[in-house]
């Protein structure tokens, strides 16, 4: 059976998305995309610091894979949608990772700016793939205003705490009908499973692989984790039971 | 006269077009991307905008980001 995500014109063969970010050298990053096995990777858009000019992560990035510019750094959707124009004049695609934030101490997301920003852009034929907090609502909205899929947060972008979001996630995987891809927060490969498990259609991750001791194994393990969870969730998993059941049969015994 | 290049005054001692100043910040050129006062400029125009007294530059690249 062929089980392809598609998102936009592009069907995907890995649900693992991967970030650029906090690696100790972007040289690093073919290796972690090889490894990994993903086909959609982030960056993000910042001026130049003409007084330490430092490389270009795009440098490193093979063709063919999906760029996902992210609009880090922008505050409210008026900011966000210059980002993905700049971003789009750059080559870089159609698709754009919504991203506005305000707050600094939790990194969560703006839901009302984001709505506002996914409904201008996917009216430019954007493919947006907005940041949310895993509110129902603000997930309902994007649907109608466009999105092409929502991206609830695990738990703050960077703290690697997992699926503290579990329960909403849930009912955003229930409720929405667009890809359900959970973004941030992810520590471990158990939690990429574990949401891929309740039936994610993909995973976003970059500092659970980027300060793994060995990213590239990481990066491996988490391809792997993210396979094993989907096929576990279109398996379908057993029930659970509080008492125990006999795996053995419960005849035959040789005192009988 | 004097342009402000990614929010910081920078002085302009000649007229040029936007590409030659560009190039004379050792940049590569091939992948920055540009907005002139607010405007994204395309690579092909670069030559054709002579530089302005005030004008106002955005010169961006792509960085790791998650």
């Amino acid at each position: 059976m062929v089980d392809q995500l598609v998102i936009g014109d592009r069907s995907l063969q890995s649900r693992l998305f991967i970030g650029t970010g906090k690696y100790s050298a972007d040289a690093l990053i073919p290796e972690i995309i090889k490894k990994s096995g993903s086909e959609v990777i982030t960056v993000a858009l910042r001026r130049i610091d003409f007084n330490s000019p430092t490389g270009n992560v795009m440098d490193h990035i093979p063709s063919g894979m999906q760029l996902l510019p992210n609009t880090s750094g922008a505050r409210n959707a008026q900011e966000a949608i210059r980002i993905a124009r700049l971003a789009k004049a750059a080559g870089c695609g159609n698709w754009i990772k919504i991203e506005v934030i305000s707050d600094n101490k939790y990194l969560l997301p703006d839901g009302y700016e984001t709505i506002k920003a996914t409904e201008v852009l996917a009216g430019e034929g954007f493919v947006v793939l907005p940041y949310i907090s895993p509110d129902l609502m603000v997930a309902k909205q994007l649907a109608e205003v466009g999105a092409a899929a929502v991206m609830p947060l695990g738990a703050p972008i960077g703290s690697n705490r997992g699926l503290k979001t579990k329960e909403l996630l849930k009912i955003l995987i229930e409720e929405i009908a667009l890809p359900v891809i959970v973004d941030a927060g992810i520590g471990k490969p158990s939690d990429a499973c574990e949401a891929m498990e309740m039936g994610a259609a993909a995973c976003l991750l970059n500092t659970a692989i980027a300060s793994a001791n060995q990213p590239e194994l990481m990066a491996e393990a988490f391809g792997m984790a993210v396979a094993a969870g989907r096929k576990a969730y279109l398996a379908g998993l057993g029930r659970s039971e509080k008492y125990a059941s006999s795996s053995s049969p419960l005849t035959g015994f040789l005192h009988n | 006269m004097e342009v402000v290049l990614n929010g910081t005054v920078a002085n302009v001692d000649k007229e040029m077009n936007l590409w030659e100043f560009l190039l004379s910040k050792e940049l590569n050129l091939e992948t920055i991307i540009v907005e002139h006062n607010e405007v994204i400029v395309k690579k092909q125009e670069w030559k054709t905008i002579i530089l302005q007294d005030k004008d106002r530059l955005e010169v961006l690249k792509f960085v790791g980001g998650g």
